[in-house]
């Protein structure tokens, strides 16, 4: 059996006298598909940036294909920030915004084959003809595509994904799985998500974490998102429901 | 202004405000895009702290003191900023107000200390010495040896955490950046004072800001005005008989009213 692409063991993360996150465990397989569920405030964010090692773990660790998640190369791990964190005030077009997922830094100018890289990036999201758009004239769905090519754009193992379907439409969302699927099937990839959405969870992943800033349920949809288990994260009849 | 410069002093003067110009405009476009403009006057209150001490102990160049005085207040807000929960703006007023304080306290402790007053707080570009040349000049070439950080520095200026997953050192390269504003900030002293110094630092950027469509652009076209700033400036001053400090930055603040007028595209 092949090592795991994500091990969280035993995870708490408190912020003085706040618990975000107490005692998450799983091991999630490589080539799976994972999508986080839980309500506001569960501490879904807080997991994603232990993952990806922006915030430390004040007990227990987390691994990344069996590395402490910075000492893994740059490239392997791909991450889609909420959009509304974004800056829309920086200069740059959207072609130098996915070029930093290849280069690790803001690029002055891009050489023709860093274009070409970028470019074919963007053609996977459907976005290649806004590349010169600036970020600020972008709509929240355009930016939100720009953000997943450029986290595409390195080719990572491990794809982090913080509620990529804000922003979008129904034909967005539904375009933003099938990019993350055929990129999954072309590269063994795995895929952890942030999602509000239910059914898409069901639909789309091999394996659902439920929590509530403690874990209420991993393993297969069919499992973790039963009735009762939802009712138990968000504190109703747990009827699926799109918010 | 032709004739001006044949005098040495004029010289001096225009060589050094370019400088200055070059150093603050491009250090300004970091601390613009970041939202830290409020650094430039925290900075600029502690190059007060530091050339009032200098002149309390009777150090002929300033800038032995203010220099170190300044870089270590830098390095101070950074430090409090990651260590603790405060925020930017916050760790910068208790360093500005504390250096303000003390920078009054040493100058009070000196004898008719209002003329040195005057020059801390107004600056006088007319007053360089080929000594603060060398150092405007020194400034310059290590910041021309930081260039390689440029993209850094850019990508955490967009999204300090994508930075950070994208594993790039951002609080080293934080502090490398603090050490060059303070440095830029304790040079600009003399030439606009400790009032107007937090201007150069922030309207050639805000003005390229509302230019550029790329963060490049945005950097050369503040460096460029800048420059022209001070060029017009001093002719203006020279001209109008008006200090010269004080001179450049209503040129800067002309140009950016007249760019934040002029319709969009």
């Amino acid at each position: 059996m092949s090592a795991p692409a994500v091990q969280i063991e035993s995870v708490s993360v408190r912020f003085g006298d706040w618990l975000a996150l107490d005692g998450i465990d799983f091991a999630l397989p490589a080539g799976a598909f994972m999508t986080i569920v839980g309500p506001n405030g569960a501490g879904k964010t807080t997991l994603l940036r232990c993952i990806l090692g922006l915030t430390e773990p004040t007990s227990g660790r987390a691994r990344v294909f069996e590395k402490p998640p910075l000492d893994c190369p740059a490239g392997w791990i791909g991450y889609v920030p909420q959009v509304k964190t974004l800056d829309r005030s920086f200069p740059a077009k959207a072609v130098e915004l996915v070029a930093t997922g290849m280069l690790g830094r803001w690029p002055a100018r891009l050489s023709r084959a860093e274009r070409e890289a970028a470019m074919e990036a963007l053609e996977h999201v459907g976005m290649a003809a806004l590349a010169d758009r600036t970020i600020a004239k972008l709509s929240g769905g355009e930016l939100q595509r720009v953000y997943l090519a450029r986290a595409l754009a390195r080719r990572p193992r491990l794809i982090t994904l913080d509620e990529p379907a804000a922003g979008l439409d129904v034909a967005g969302e539904a375009d933003m799985y099938d990019v993350l699927e055929k990129y999954q099937a072309r590269t063994g990839a795995t895929i952890v998500m942030i999602t509000h959405d239910w059914d898409a969870s069901h639909h789309h992943s091999s394996h659902v974490l439920v929590m509530v800033r403690h874990q209420v349920a991993f393993g297969p949809p069919e499992e973790a998102l039963k009735e009762d288990i939802l009712g138990q994260a968000f504190g109703h009849g747990g009827h699926r429901h799109r918010f | 202004m032709i004739e001006a410069l044949s005098m040495p002093f004029m010289q001096r003067a225009l060589i050094a405000g370019a400088l200055v110009a070059i150093l603050a405009s491009y250090y300004g476009v970091f601390v613009v895009q970041r939202g830290m403009s409020f650094m430039g006057d925290g900075l600029a209150h502690a190059a007060f702290g530091g050339v009032a001490l200098a002149l309390l102990i009777g150090c002929e160049h300033y800038l032995v003191v203010a220099l170190p005085f300044t870089v270590a207040v830098a390095l101070g807000i950074h430090w409090v900023q990651q260590r603790t929960r405060i925020s930017g703006d916050t760790a910068i007023g208790i360093f500005f107000a504390t250096s303000m304080a003390l920078g009054i306290i040493f100058l009070s402790l000196k004898r008719n200390y209002t003329a040195d007053a005057f020059s801390i707080l107004f600056g006088d570009i007319l007053a360089i010495r080929p000594g603060d040349l060398v150092l405007a000049g020194m400034a310059v070439v290590a910041s021309l040896g930081t260039l390689p950080l440029w993209g850094r520095w850019a990508y955490a200026s967009f999204d300090r955490e994508l930075a950070r997953a994208d594993r790039l050192r951002v609080a080293r390269d934080d502090y490398i950046l603090a050490v060059f504003l303070a440095v830029t900030v304790v040079i600009a002293v003399k030439i606009v004072g400790v009032v107007l110094i937090a201007a150069l630092l922030v309207i050639p950027p805000a003005t390229a800001r509302l230019l550029a469509r790329t963060f490049l652009a945005m950097t050369l076209i503040s460096v460029g005005l800048g420059l022209v700033s001070i060029v017009i400036g001093m002719a203006a001053a020279w001209r109008f008989d008006v200090p010269p400090g004080p001179a450049i930055i209503l040129v800067q603040s002309a140009v950016f009213f007249m760019t934040a007028l002029a319709p969009r595209r």
